[in-house]
């Protein structure tokens, strides 16, 4: 059944859309993250153009991490203390980066600048990732009770602030730099920066992993609600009836994605997580380096 | 739909042939449709170009669609990866492009001709937006990039024999658009040749537009840009928090 898109002015089957927004779905409530970095390569993969597909993932993510955090709410696992202060960064690193982002566009470099990102960051992330939990996993039986978190150089940062959901008494300005970097990265790449945020908020900031998940979802909401209405302005890129159809699929896939991943141990789903991660960005990387098939590239100005 | 289109012409054939073409008028033409209208499930579609002629001649029909400029860009690769070095953009391109006739071209008309009329791929005017310090022969590679990609994306074309003759006088071509046809007004312009020089020529203008809610949304998000963006996220915000609703545990 195809479905023309007004925006991406190109006609997509929409039940392959649908299927697609509850694989990324399913994936996403596995592993609790917005799944974003998987949706953007697979909808250039169909036929999306890139800005199209960027900034309809940022849309599509909107409605995603409500579904999820409105999950986390009930629960109280949200610190909002910590998600306003990384808003603060994250709005101010969104601007940056759809302000980047039509400078690509312009200069004709967005195609390869999402890819290289793609490719760096989540190369980065999932190896990290990977070697932290087989580690984990090696090392379950006899693992050592560890302190909180360490001391080092970032907590004689000065601003300090207490989060009291997360029983931490940090420097205000790591969440807000990390927020800030999360927000670029969303603007540019249309992901939540969850694969990012969420290790960053473990290992960087010592935040409670219960906490983790819900807080990040909180605010990924107000983050790509602030994308969504740049790119739509700026550059015009934001196809709502794609957005929607993959929201379908998306929210479905989470809830059962997420029943699937109660099953699982930790370890298990970040070392699942970490494979899939590093997956993707062997692809793009490989991708890359491939002659394409025309070596001219023709667009509308 | 099919037999509609076909009663529409097999009726216009006999109205055109029934009436004897006037001397002044060694030419008529007309489509199946004056409209495209791209809807919800648009794939594509063609359109039935007909008319009639006052004697034996040779038919070329130009399709063509609103200008508008397009960048080209070429590729080298460093250090591995394969990077977008220059560009160039041209100005006044046709978003859509097609030359139909009943004969190849070059039997028809002389080159001079088809360079005058723009009649042919080689012969469209197509200029660099701004002054440029390519070399005339990498400009003249960004352009065949570019009608090479456009004819692969199916929006130039270029077709002898696709022009059909009933006989000597009445002729019928089939347009066809593929499912990305950009929208604007459109010009169909019909030449009748003989003896190698353009006896006559008829133009007809075909509109394709976006109907229909696809439409609205589109028209929306262009001239309403900040507003449609408040609306997409509220929009995906409600379907994302009613989509939690049926798993809510009591």
């Amino acid at each position: 059944m195809d479905i023309y898109l007004p925006i991406a002015a190109v006609s997509l089957d929409g039940i392959v859309l649908l299927i697609l927004g509850a694989a990324v779905g399913f994936l996403s409530g596995v592993f609790g993250i917005g799944g974003g970095f998987l949706l953007t390569p697979l909808l250039i993969l169909i036929g999306v153009p890139h800005p199209i597909a960027v900034a309809s993932s940022a849309n599509q993510l909107v409605g995603a991490s409500v579904s999820g955090a409105v999950a986390h709410w009930r629960r109280g696992n949200v610190d909002i203390a910590m998600a306003v202060v990384m808003l603060i960064g994250g709005l101010g690193g969104s601007v940056v980066g759809v302000w980047l982002f039509g400078l690509l566009l312009r200069w004709g470099q967005v195609d390869l600048f999402i890819s290289l990102a793609y490719a760096i960051l989540l190369g980065m992330v999932g190896s990290l990732m990977l070697v932290e939990s087989s580690r984990a996993l090696l090392h379950r039986r006899t693992a050592v009770p560890r302190r909180l978190h360490q001391h080092n150089w970032m907590h004689g940062l000065p601003f300090k602030m207490r989060f009291r959901r997360s029983k931490l008494y940090i420097s205000a300005l790591l969440p807000l730099v990390l927020g800030f970097a999360v927000g670029v990265i969303s603007a540019v790449m249309g992901v939540g920066g969850g694969f990012v945020m969420v290790p960053a908020m473990i290992y960087i900031l010592g935040m409670p992993t219960s906490m983790v998940p819900g807080t990040s979802l909180f605010q990924i909401i107000f983050v790509a609600a602030a994308v969504t209405v740049l790119q739509a302005y700026e550059n015009h890129t934001v196809d709502l009836v794609l957005a929607l159809i993959l929201l379908v699929g998306g929210v479905i896939g989470a809830q059962l994605g997420s029943r699937f991943g109660a099953k699982l141990h930790a370890e298990q789903l970040r070392a699942g997580l970490a494979i899939l991660v590093l997956a993707v960005a062997v692809k793009l990387a490989f991708d890359l380096t491939v002659t394409p098939d025309a070596l001219y590239s023709v667009a509308p100005l | 739909m099919r037999i509609r289109v076909a009663s529409f012409l097999l009726a216009s054939l006999l109205a055109s042939t029934a009436l004897p073409v006037k001397a002044d008028q060694p030419l008529l033409a007309d489509l199946s449709d004056h409209l495209i209208a791209i809807t919800t499930g648009f794939t594509g579609t063609s359109v039935v170009l007909f008319g009639a002629t006052d004697g034996p001649g040779d038919v070329v029909i130009v399709v063509r669609g609103p200008e508008r400029d397009m960048v080209v860009r070429h590729a080298h690769r460093i250090a591995g990866i394969w990077i977008n070095t220059r560009q160039l953009t041209f100005a006044g391109v046709p978003s859509y492009y097609a030359v139909f006739s009943n004969r190849p071209l070059d039997d028809v008309v002389p080159e001079s001709v088809q360079a005058l009329h723009q009649i042919g791929l080689a012969n469209l005017r197509m200029q660099p937006a701004t002054p440029t310090a390519l070399a005339p022969e990498e400009v003249a590679d960004f352009r065949n990039a570019l009608v090479e990609d456009e004819r692969h994306a199916g929006i130039y074309n270029e077709d002898a024999g696709k022009v059909s003759f009933l006989g000597d006088r009445l002729f019928r071509a089939t347009v066809d658009f593929p499912s990305n046809v950009p929208t604007g007004t459109y010009f169909i312009e019909v030449l009748l040749i003989r003896d190698k020089t353009v006896i006559s020529g008829q133009t007809t203008p075909l509109v394709v537009s976006q109907i229909g809610i696809d439409a609205d949304i589109g028209e929306f998000a262009r001239r309403r840009a900040l507003l449609y963006g408040i609306v997409a996220v509220v929009v995906a915000a409600m379907a994302g928090y009613l989509a939690t609703l049926p798993f809510r545990r009591a």
